[in-house]
């Protein structure tokens, strides 16, 4: 905690921490100092001027910007004296000289922070007749963003934000004095996974999202915050809609998660809610056609024929998966409706991500995502965070690169964070192991390695790199990890909701509350509120899937999965479905899963629905509603408990907050958290409490076992190359598919593969390659990518029109044919 | 004895080593030919020549020909002083040079023609105003020794100041020594040298960085070129000493990449410097290490402010960052940080030399030592001048510039270049230092001085000004950016004939945003040429809005048509 000093603002005595912006100080206690460059979140540059304050000195007062003076005892500042008065207008009037005042037809008009200044402190009238300036009309500076050169005042927010806080300095001011612009440099778009932000935070109308341009005026909008949905970090978000759409989805400052940013998956994945594809009633197949259906109809069939099965063949025979695209209440119902309507214990929201679910829900000394702004060294052994989860990639870049903390990246191939990384460490997929063994032993170049991580207080992100990755060596990773000095592990799966849906028992092996499947204790606790539940052993989302190819299991019931697009065993996830008996999926989108379903009900989207999830460390947060579903959509639980209406036993559900009330109730560490207290109390969320009793140790906290290391080891046949699969920001999943803008920019299918391997194969950047896997053969164009080892190939996951690959590490890999042009 | 160009150990060896030059000099005469500022106007022919004639003559035992650099009177470019009895002549041309050393260098014959205004009294350095009403301190070495030998600099007594700063003082010492001769920065904030030092070793750091501001931008002014053109070593050594209180261990010199000569001569003085074991490590044998490296400026006039010159230095675009945190506290790399003018750090020398206390006797009560003006305009001995800091403008031009040619009439003089202002005939009597100065709207600034008289156009010299700004405004913060525009769209109108009374209302309005707003010294003072012509010409300004004429007959849009032609025709 710094020192607090007494300065005085404006005739106000105040107390502030030392050191603190006089601009943030004064904003802190009710006084807003206009400005345009400062960003809360972005290093001070001083630059437009606007927010000139007179400080008196021992020398005598003195005009000075805001945004850069620091607060210092018994300083006084006056932000509204004549002098800054006279100051601030003059700004004003020399950024309006050069501004089109197209107000009536710009995007920013009614929130342009320009327009909102000159009405509060501006000179009233503008004095000058001259010429403004003139440049092309908006030009596109990227896919999905336009700048309007003729807007801009030039306060570098975009700029400094591409190059500080993105790491892309693909934009920048070009030439000087009057003729400065912002410009992409030749030939290179602005092609950032960041660069919505800068629309946001551009305080005129300058830059604009493609989405929105034109859509709406800001006051016709109705704005709801919320919680973005594409990955486990849960990013605070405002919706906005205007008449039942969603429009766009603006970052929201919240310290706990994304301090404001968005990635542009998050920023324009909101397409999918208003998609015309959205499913509107549901479907029943009849002689391998679906056909619209009443709700009654359809629920008829699904009592008909679950029931059977379940009557004939027992709960045993049905398999569950998905909830982590729900809300926690909704994953609740699903897990109750499995194990207490169906008396199953095979349900899974784990869609094949490989990582045991006790470690993912229990890890602990959990680290908090603010954690990282602590941390001395971060060790980041996970998916490359750049393409999974935009905001913790920009968290552990910005404590790297302006607070100078320590980054190790463990990894197959390049990532994002790779040119701050202190220590990289590439290896080939099937090594990780033995490459742990090696860091923890400390030897050679490794003691290096073990020395900057031996700086604590440490964060490590951990979980799997690749999903070809032994799904067990993140648990080794992370007991490592939490072997050095003052350590907390943050586990990393991406799947939105999968924590939430996880904490509420969505797994063979945990029951509500983190409790381990069969743990005495815990389950006379749940019996208590559920009645009797099964106690044999469950299947897990691939076990589930086998089981349907074998025939030991007859029905499956999918709520929110894709199981065909999401599981990288595509093939056994297709035969499963195919070889099941009755299959019910609760859907937004006929996807390749659902079109496999006897029975698709329409399910509301994020946005339509109110709930709470939960994220990668623990951090509960409400979502809301903000347009209605379309059709005859219905939220996930309602249809759960319709269903368990006509199979005669009841959830008995009355709405989605008593769910939440239910879940206070029989998940201990869930005692704390109501909707009443996410909506006034904490508004950056709660966080449910890690390590508590009955909660299953997924860890060994005494460090690496080298032998068992050793042993985990793989290698490819002999002859077959070890195979890297890896998703990228955007890919060919079912939201993605649904938001047009965002699909075009997924990028593709492609072999990527060391130039030393590249030259023995006889293939140049470009050129086809032949990859062949026990599930699949592809043709794909080479990419030559010197951050691979050799002997390994790199190829996205889940890309439009590329079949899946499977998990499976050995490849096949040769020159393809050329096809002529 | 040291051999030449090995290693000099100690200052007694230094001392030793300029003792012999010295002797090796005796009954030497020398032929200084300016090599520097004179290029352009053929001195490297008339070198040549020199150097041809004393062969011919066979002379060479006790002739020598020197490129040295700037003697300060341009005007009679190229100049050539001839030792001992320092007769200058001036407009030296090839098929003169003969004469030259027939009579003068070998008979000690005067040639009148040759003289400064053909006038024999005149032969000497010191019979003529422009040299004897200056005082040579900081130049005293400019035009005297060869800029690209160590050895000429060695026996001038350059190094030994820093010779005995570095073996028999502490560098707080110094620090005091700097701070009582009350010297302030030359490249134009005038900010108290000394004071600045002790700020920046009281800031907490690993490493502390000098870095010599050689950008030299104001149009017209050329007095950092000429001191590293003409006497580098001095240069350095006042760098040397400065990094010695400072203990600094990295220098740079900034210097703008047009003027490649300084540069050339200054990479050459360091690699001398280097050779002798008076730069690199254990300078003298005192332990005291220290580097230098020559970075070249694109010429932008920003990136001699020192914020955008840090900028540049680390390799982004030159544009200023705000003020405070001063280099002092946190400049290169974050590091307390040291930036002085060039004329500044050849100050440092001879302040160890005279002693702090010594060195303020002389100038002004707030204003120690001397100043270099760059003379120019309608003056006659246009040239680089040094006096005393309270010289009058009256002395700088008339006694010292031999007044306006063809007895015209004195108008005003700019003095600070685009930061400064225009100072009236009616201060011509105002001792001029930094404060003075100041109190009448102008600056010293690096010390450009643009003498104008009566068939020059306040306002269309304050649009010249406000226009240099406005295409040299980095373009970072608004005011600057879009302000300097605005003046000189509004000068515009006024010199073409199509201002108001209003524009100068808004003129003077203007300005002063511009001026209290602006990020950096260089919006800050953009305005001041326009503000200073204002208070004191405001009537020629009227006479353009209201009378719609142009007094001085310079905007043509003011101007009868035929005068128009007649114009044209001259111009
Ligand atoms: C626009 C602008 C241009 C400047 N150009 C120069 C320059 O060319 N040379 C210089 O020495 N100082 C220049 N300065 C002043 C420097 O910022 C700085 O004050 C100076 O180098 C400090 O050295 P001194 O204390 O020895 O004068 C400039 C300042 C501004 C605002
Ligand atoms: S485009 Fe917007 S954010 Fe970028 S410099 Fe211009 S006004 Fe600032
Ligand atoms: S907000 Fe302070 S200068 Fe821009």
């Amino acid at each position: 905690m710094a020192d607090l000093v007494k300065i005085t603002v404006d005739g106000r005595q105040i107390e502030v921490p030392h050191g603190e912006l006089v601009i943030r100080a004064a904003q802190d206690h009710g006084v807003y100092i206009p400005r345009f460059c400062w960003h809360p979140r972005m290093r001070e540059v001083g630059m437009c001027r606007m927010c000139l304050v007179e400080i008196e000195t021992p020398r005598g007062t003195i005009l000075t910007t805001a945004c850069t003076t620091t607060a210092a005892e018994g300083m006084v500042v006056h932000t509204a004296s004549d002098t800054a008065k006279k100051a601030q207008e003059g700004i004003l009037e020399f950024l309006l000289i050069n501004h089109p005042l197209d107000c009536p037809v710009c995007d920013k008009g009614g929130e342009c922070p320009l327009q909102d200044q000159t009405m509060a402190f501006g000179p009233g009238e503008s004095r000058f007749v001259e010429e403004k300036r003139h440049y092309e009309k908006p030009i596109p500076i990227s896919d999905l963003v336009f700048l309007d050169r003729e807007r801009c005042i030039l306060c570098a927010r975009c700029t400094r934000f591409a190059d500080e806080i993105a790491g892309d300095p693909l934009i920048e001011f070009k030439d000087r004095g009057n003729h400065t612009s912002v410009e992409t440099f030749p030939d290179l778009p602005f092609s950032s996974y960041f660069s919505g932000n800068t629309v946001q935070i551009c305080p005129v109308g300058a830059l604009t999202a493609s989405a929105y341009r034109f859509k709406a005026r800001p006051w016709d909008l109705l704005v709801v915050e919320s919680s973005c949905s594409h990955c486990t970090v849960g990013c605070r978000i405002s919706v906005e809609s205007s008449q039942n759409h969603v429009l766009r989805f603006n970052g929201v400052d919240n310290g706990a998660t994304n301090q404001g940013w968005l990635s542009d998956k998050c920023r324009f994945g909101f397409e999918f809610i208003g998609s015309e594809q959205r499913l509107r009633t549901p479907l029943v197949k009849v002689e391998g056609e679906f056909r619209e259906a009443s709700w009654a109809e359809a629920l008829d069939v699904v009592a008909d024929r679950l029931g059977a099965i379940i009557e004939e063949q027992g709960g045993d025979a049905v398999g569950g998966i998905g909830g982590a695209r729900s809300t926690n209440e909704d994953a609740y119902a699903f897990g109750k409706f499995m194990r207490t309507v169906v008396g199953s214990n095979h349900l899974d929201a784990r869609l094949d991500d490989g990582l045991d679910a006790r470690f993912l829900a229990a890890v602990s000394p959990r680290a908090k995502i603010a954690d990282l702004d602590r941390a001395a060294t971060i060790l980041v052994w996970a998916p490359d965070l750049k393409e999974e989860s935009g905001s913790l990639y920009l968290r552990v870049r910005h404590a790297v690169q302006e607070r100078g903390a320590k980054l190790v990246v463990v990894h197959p191939r390049r990532t994002g964070l790779d040119d701050r990384a202190t220590h990289k460490l590439t290896y080939r997929p099937g090594e990780g192991p033995a490459l742990l063994g090696e860091l923890a032993g400390g030897a050679g170049d490794y003691a290096k390695v073990l020395e900057t991580l031996s700086l604590g207080p440490v964060v490590a992100v951990v979980g799997r790199t690749g999903l070809t990755e032994q799904p067990q060596l993140a648990e080794e990773v992370a007991a490592f990890a939490l072997s050095l000095p003052d350590a907390k592990v943050l586990p990393f799966a991406r799947r939105s909701n999968v924590f939430g849906a996880l904490d509420m028992g969505v797994a063979p092996t945990l029951l509500p509350g983190r409790a381990a499947a069969g743990d005495s204790e815990a389950t006379g606790h749940l019996e208590a509120v559920w009645g009797p539940i099964p106690t044999q052993a469950g299947r897990d989302t691939m076990g589930i899937l086998q089981g349907l190819v074998d025939g030991d299991l007859k029905a499956l019931v999918l709520l929110g999965a894709d199981p065909v697009r999401d599981v990288p065993a595509a093939g056994i996830a297709r035969r499963g479905m195919e070889s099941a008996e009755f299959v019910v999926a609760i859907d937004l989108f006929l996807t390749d899963s659902s079109e496999l379903a006897d029975v698709v009900f329409p399910a509301e989207a994020f946005g339509e629905k109110e709930g709470t999830i939960t994220n990668l460390e623990g951090r509960v947060q409400k979502v809301n509603r903000v347009v209605t579903g379309p059709g005859q959509s219905q939220a996930d639980w309602t249809i759960l408990d319709d269903i368990s209406r006509r199979l005669g036993k009841p959830l008995g559900f009355a709405s989605a907050e008593a769910i939440s009330k239910e879940i206070a109730d029989v998940a201990p560490p869930y005692g704390g958290i109501s909707w009443e207290l996410l909506e006034w109390d904490a508004k950056e969320g709660a966080v449910v409490p890690y390590g508590e009793a009955g909660q299953p140790v997924a860890y060994r906290p005494d460090g690496v076992d080298r032998e068992a290391l050793a042993a985990m080891s793989r290698n490819p046949e002999s002859g077959a190359f070890a195979l890297h699969l890896a998703r990228t920001l955007y890919d060919d999943g079912v939201l993605m598919r649904n938001s047009l803008s965002l699909h075009a920019l997924a990028p593709g299918g492609a072999v990527h593969l060391h130039p030393a391997d590249a030259a023995r194969l006889g293939v140049s950047e470009g050129s086809l390659v032949e990859v062949e896997t026990v599930d699949a053969s592809v043709r794909l164009p080479a990419v030559i990518d010197p951050s691979l080892a050799t002997g390994v190939v790199y190829v996205p996951f889940n890309q439009p029109g590329i079949p899946s690959l499977g998990s499976d590490l050995s490849v096949v890999v040769a020159a393809g044919e050329e096809v002529s042009a | 004895m040291t051999e030449n160009g090995s290693r000099i150990a100690s200052p007694a060896d230094l001392s030793a080593r300029r003792e012999q030059l010295i002797a090796e000099d005796v009954g030497i005469r020398r032929i200084l030919v300016c090599s520097t500022g004179c290029l352009a106007i053929g001195a490297r022919e008339v070198e040549a020549a020199f150097r041809e004639g004393v062969a011919a003559a066979d002379l060479q035992g006790e002739v020598q020909v020197v490129a040295t650099g700037c003697h300060g009177l341009c005007a009679m470019a190229p100049v050539v002083v001839i030792e001992p009895n320092d007769v200058v002549y001036g407009r030296n041309r090839i098929k003169y040079v003969p004469d030259v050393i027939e009579q003068t260098v070998k008979s000690g014959e005067i040639i009148r023609r040759f003289c400064f205004g053909r006038d024999p009294e005149m032969a000497h350095l010191g019979d003529i105003p422009f040299y004897a009403h200056q005082t040579k301190a900081v130049l005293r070495n400019v035009g005297r020794v060869d800029p690209q030998q160590i050895d000429d600099a060695i026996q001038r007594g350059v190094y030994e100041a820093a010779g005995q700063v570095l073996t028999s003082m502490e560098p707080d010492e110094v620090v005091e020594e700097i701070i009582a001769s009350g010297l302030r920065g030359r490249g134009g904030g005038g900010f108290p040298a000394g004071l600045k030092w002790k700020i920046c070793k009281e800031s907490p750091g690993s490493t502390t960085y000098l870095i010599c501001n050689a950008d030299e931008g104001d149009p017209g002014a050329f007095m950092d070129r000429a001191l590293l053109e003409g006497d580098p070593h001095s240069v350095l050594e006042g760098m040397i000493i400065a990094a010695y209180a400072l203990e600094a261990a990295k220098g740079f010199i900034y210097v703008r990449a047009e003027y490649p000569i300084a540069v050339e001569h200054i990479r050459i003085a360091i690699e001398q410097a280097h050779e002798r074991g008076l730069l690199g490590p254990d300078i003298l044998g005192s332990n005291f290490s220290l580097d230098i490296e020559v970075r070249e400026g694109a010429g932008a006039f920003v990136c001699g402010e020192e914020t955008a010159m840090i900028a540049s230095l680390e390799g982004e675009r030159g544009m200023a960052r705000p003020k405070p945190p001063y280099p002092a506290l946190r400049g290169y790399l974050g590091q307390p940080t040291i930036i002085n003018n060039v004329e500044t750090f050849a100050n440092v020398p001879v302040i160890i030399g005279q002693g702090g206390v010594k060195f303020a006797e002389s100038g002004t009560e707030g204003s120690k030592g001397t100043k270099i003006f760059a003379l120019a305009g309608q003056v006659n001995n246009t040239g680089l001048v040094e006096v005393p800091m309270g010289a009058t403008i009256r002395e700088i031009v008339f006694d010292v510039g031999g007044g306006l040619p063809k007895k015209r009439e004195f108008k005003a003089v700019q003095m600070g270049g685009p930061s400064g202002g225009c100072v009236p005939a009616s201060y011509l009597d105002l001792p001029i230092d930094y404060d003075s100065l100041r109190e009448v709207g102008a600056i010293m600034g690096s010390g450009g001085m643009i003498v104008m008289d009566e068939t020059t156009c306040i306002v269309d010299i304050a649009r010249y000004f406000i226009s240099f700004c406005a295409e040299e405004s980095c373009g970072l913060c608004a005011p600057c950016r879009f302000g300097t525009v605005r003046l000189k769209e509004i000068l515009d109108r006024i010199c073409g004939g199509r201002g108001t009374i209003d524009d100068l209302n808004d003129l003077e309005r203007l300005a002063e945003v511009v001026q209290k707003t602006s990020l950096c010294g260089l919006g800050q003072t953009a305005p001041n040429p326009v503000l200073s012509t204002l208070r004191h010409f405001r009537d020629e300004y009227l006479a353009h809005v209201a009378d719609r004429t142009c007094p001085a007959g310079v905007c043509t849009a003011l101007l009868p048509e035929k005068e128009v032609a007649t114009a044209a025709k001259e111009g």
